[in-house]
């Protein structure tokens, strides 16, 4: 691939590949057995730098840019999807969007110990009644003295049992739809603030979803992300840099199966010799290594445009959807190689097949990633 | 006339290392090959004292070099004073064990007598009177013959790659004036700390038993000791065992830990990553024991079974014992 | 304080080494070249040193050999070294590891040393000695496979402990000394995201023969007292002889096998 790196982004490529292998790898199937979040490995990857990818060295960053931490990325969801997905919302969902959004006070209060771990953030913005159809949250922030009170319940929240922070998006003015929302920095001491249901998923289990449930929630008005009525465009500007992340966890994923499939054609025999030797699987893993190819390409696009300065908008909604579907496809092969192996918890492919689904999922569906690409390319049509 | 070939005797506790017989077999073939007197030299404390048994080995010269400075093993000082046994000696080769110490002071000692130096070698020859040697290197991956281009040669020899000389002799002891001072001496050992258990290290074993996290428990080891009492072997372990507690550091073979050359190598329940396979693949016979015939330790072995290894263990023990009367 | 640590750029592990249609080199095709093991011990021992006495302690990553080495003197800078120095001339090719020895003793002459960190051994020859005679050549005292380090509060000795068979030495050293690392002695940290963009900027001070009191023909090719002859490949293993039956059978015809056919026990 002729993508040139530079010396620092293949420095930390390395570095995230060299902890992955080394500190994640060994843990990684017992903690999505027993559904642990890995809170050791998640603050040692906190120290080391890597939840901080998006912050400013004033605040105790690197500002290592995206494609850097798409490469750490796809190194950490190689070997854990459920990590991956952690260390995604802090940088994309949390970190970035204050760097972005916020004010000096606000970046100084809470921008230095998000960058290094040591507190861990969480981004809520679906809600029982809203997912796809992200404006029609129902959260109310109602504004009293120096404070808004705020009332409602948070879906899906990555990472919600353990966050300090979380950014929550609620309605402030019930008269427009999307700008009636507000972004909000809220600490989980604040009064008010409880964790939920613990969700049981089918994949990432050693991630945490979680609801959070605001009850007369006194957040300060000074914890206001960027202005009043500001919420959705800032969720939506976020959520663009979050799907290059989720995009770069598909790549990493799709990259683990195919890795574990070629492994596992060289060791397997049958009729007598490897079965890489046949071609029913070749032409697997040739398909695999191609679409693997074309979607790595897809997201260091995406995130090299982000890094520039330019419009990604579209870029970002192609590279998460192509992913994603790569993911999906190499993981439903990467089983049918290992045929009745690839089904049991033994080999690692069963976890990728559970963790794969998601991609296409969370961080906007793929039918969203369709509707955004239309967009972008159908304009003359609107 | 040929140089002499000496032959460091690495003493301890006043004894010689049993590898000092192997290294005199090396010398005496060296000397038949190319001309030269074997002699051994014998430095610091316990000296004199292991002169009387270095005496009734085949060699034609014991030379000792002992100082109130040397009472403990320092490779500065040492090295001065086997400097001046190879002067005294008229030494063209100089053999060493490729133990601790034997690396330790040939590399010292080379330095300073501007001398070759091959490290851990496995075969020792001769080309125009200088030594050829073949040594591993690449962890073992690739052998590499090296000869020498410089007047005298040091070499240092893996253990149980010749055998130990069986004849005897009645040597005359040189003892060689060695002028050391305090700053020759600014780094020397002040304490030794047992750490092993009574067996050979296993860097030093003819045999070692292995075992990898198959064995499940530290205490699942006394399998593996009751094996390796039967036929006087040391136990190692994979990297993975002694990650998870089963056994001490010292016995771990493999990239991050030794690197062995025994006669025979048992590997039980360890499935033979390479980070493992190059810390033993010079063993002379390797046998392993898996329950998964797909282990890349099979690909490696010389014997190989297939089968749990707490069942097969036991019987291998009982079957030894039988060998031992 | 100053601490040097030396680090040796070499293949990987997991690297496939081939012998090159020369028979005296390796090729270079697919060998991916890391900091060797045994230097990380080294570099981490520094930085944790300098953490330890908290003033007055700078650690030099000093590496020699091809451009190539420059990545790993990098990311001792990205672990947390403040100075790096590479040692390079095309008089320093070709040599043994006493002629590497001469050189890098008088590059730490140059960069002036009050403790030396090495690995115990560089994982491509395997010599195990450059270090040593790194020591020789600087006359300073040495402490070899060290998993233990321990340095007085007035900085001027240190005591190590060191393996050997069957028991540990404890070596005390007056400062400067030599010391070569081992496993044990330390759990080396990843590189950090702040250090890799640190080191970036950082300049990489460049030694060459002429910086350096040794006359070409001391150095390189020229000033080894060895030559390589040829690389050869392992003699292949016969292929495995697996044994049959059941726990029992398998247990008697190998105990048979060892003694009969491969006359070991």
């Amino acid at each position: 691939m002729l993508f040139t790196l530079s010396d620092e982004q293949r420095m930390i490529q390395e570095t995230a590949r060299e902890f992955a292998d080394h500190e994640i790898a060994p843990v990684a199937d017992r903690h999505n057995r027993e559904g642990k979040f890995p809170l050791d490995i998640v603050k040692k990857l906190g120290k080391m730098g890597f939840l901080g990818m998006a912050v400013p060295e004033q605040y105790g960053g690197t500002s290592a840019g995206n494609l850097a931490l798409v490469l750490a990325l796809e190194e950490v969801n190689r070997v854990c999807a459920s990590t991956g997905v952690t260390m995604s919302v802090q940088n994309s969902l949390v970190n970035s969007p204050i760097v972005h959004w916020g004010n000096e006070d606000i970046k100084r209060r809470y921008l230095p110990k998000l960058a290094t771990g040591e507190h861990l953030g969480a981004y809520a913005l679906s809600e029982p009644g809203s997912g796809s159809d992200a404006a029609g949250l129902v959260t109310a922030a109602v504004r009293d003295g120096d404070d808004f009170v705020l009332n409602g319940t948070k879906n899906f929240i990555t990472t919600g049992a353990e966050a300090d922070i979380v950014l929550v998006m609620a309605r402030t003015d019930t008269s427009h739809k999307t700008r009636g929302i507000t972004a909000f920095v809220v600490e989980s001491g604040m009064k008010g603030y409880a964790v939920g249901k613990k969700e049981d998923k089918l994949g990432l289990r050693a991630s945490s979803t979680v609801q959070l449930v605001f009850e007369d929630m006194r957040v300060p008005a000074a914890n206001v992300l960027g202005e009043v009525g500001s919420g959705f465009k800032i969720a939506m500007h976020t959520l663009d840099g979050g799907r290059i992340g989720i995009a770069a966890q598909a790549v990493g994923i799709a990259q683990a199966c195919l890795d574990a499939s070629i492994k596992y054609a060289g060791e397997r025999e049958a009729f007598d010799q490897p079965i890489g030797k046949f071609q029913a699987i070749q032409f697997k893993i040739a398909d695999m290594a191609m679409r693997l190819e074309a979607a790595r390409l897809l997201v260091y696009n995406a995130a090299s445009l982000k890094d520039a300065g330019k419009p990604h908008g579209k870029e970002a909604a192609m590279a998460k959807l192509f992913a994603s579907e790569t993911a999906n496809n190499a993981a439903r092969e990467a089983v049918q190689i290992h045929g009745g192996a690839g089904y049991l918890e033994d080999f690692p492919v069963e976890r990728f097949f559970r963790d794969a689904r998601i991609t296409e999922i969370y961080e906007g569906t793929s039918e969203i990633q369709r509707i955004v690409i239309a967009r972008h390319v159908l304009k003359n049509l609107q | 006339m040929a140089k002499t070939i000496l032959v460091f005797g690495e003493v301890r506790n006043g004894a010689l290392k049993p590898i000092t017989r192997e290294l005199v077999t090396a010398a005496a073939q060296l000397a038949q090959a190319g001309g030269g007197a074997v002699a051994l030299g014998l430095v610091g404390d316990g000296a004199e004292q292991a002169a009387g048994d270095a005496k009734a080995l085949p060699v034609a010269k014991v030379y000792t070099a002992t100082h109130a400075l040397l009472s403990s093993y320092s490779s500065q000082g040492y090295a001065v004073a086997l400097a001046a046994i190879v002067q005294a000696a008229d030494a063209g080769v100089v053999l060493f064990g490729a133990t601790a110490m034997g690396r330790d002071l040939a590399a010292r000692a080379s330095a300073r007598c501007g001398a070759a130096l091959f490290s851990d070698c496995t075969e020792l020859g001769l080309s125009n009177g200088t030594l050829r040697v073949k040594r591993p290197v690449y962890s073992g991956k690739v052998v590499a013959e090296v000869e020498s281009v410089a007047p005298v040669q040091m070499a240092t020899i893996r253990p149980n790659i010749f055998a130990p000389a069986t004849g005897s002799g009645s040597a005359d002891v040189v003892a060689v004036p060695v002028q050391i001072e305090e700053k020759h001496v600014r780094g020397r050992v002040k304490e030794v700390v047992q750490t092993a258990t009574g067996t050979r290290d296993i860097t030093e074993a003819e045999i070692i038993v292995a075992g990898g996290r198959s064995l499940k428990s530290a205490e699942n080891f006394a399998l593996l000791e009751d094996l390796a009492k039967t036929v006087g072997a040391s136990v190692g372990a994979s990297r993975a065992a002694v990650d998870a507690g089963y056994r001490p550091h010292s016995a771990q073979v493999g990239q991050t830990g030794k690197v062995v050359n025994p006669k025979l190598y048992i590997a039980v329940g360890i499935s033979g990553a390479i980070q493992h396979l190059v810390g033993m693949r010079t063993s002379k016979v390797i046998v392993a024991i898996n329950k998964d015939e797909n282990a890349p330790i099979f690909q490696k072995a010389d014997y190989g079974i297939v089968g749990d290894l707490f069942e097969i263990v036991p019987k291998i023990t009982e079957e030894f014992k039988k060998l031992r009367g | 304080m100053k601490i040097v640590v030396l680090v040796k750029s070499v293949p990987d592990t997991e690297s496939k080494i081939k012998i090159a249609a020369d028979g005296v080199s390796i090729d270079p095709a697919g060998i991916k070249f890391v900091m060797n093991p045994y230097d990380e011990y080294a570099v981490e021992e520094g930085l944790r040193i300098r953490e330890r006495l908290k003033s007055d302690v700078t650690v030099v990553a000093v590496s020699m050999g091809p451009d190539r080495v420059v990545e790993v003197l990098r990311t001792a800078l990205a672990m947390g070294a403040d100075d790096a120095v590479h040692v390079n001339d095309p008089a320093f090719e070709g040599g043994d590891a006493h002629a590497s020895a001469r050189v890098l003793a008088e590059a730490v002459r140059l960069v002036g040393a009050d403790l030396v960190l090495g690995g115990k051994q560089g994982i491509d020859d395997d010599a195990a000695f450059t270090c040593a005679a790194i020591a020789e050549y600087l006359d300073i005292p040495q402490a070899q496979i060290v998993t233990e380090l321990v340095l007085s509060d007035d900085r001027s000795r240190a005591t190590a402990r060191r393996r050997v068979e069957g028991a540990d030495e404890m070596v005390e050293l007056v400062l400067p000394a030599m010391i070569t690392c081992d496993k044990g002695l330390n759990e080396p940290r990843y590189a950090s995201l702040p250090g890799i963009m640190k080191a970036k900027k950082k300049e990489i001070r460049k030694v060459g023969l002429a910086d350096l009191p040794l006359k070409p023909e001391q150095v390189g090719a020229k000033g080894s007292a060895t030559r390589l002859v040829k690389y050869h490949g392992l003699p292949e293993r016969p292929p495995v002889k697996m044994i049959p039956g059941d726990a029992a059978a398998q247990a008697k015809e190998l105990a048979r096998l060892l003694r009969e056919e491969a006359k070991v026990i």
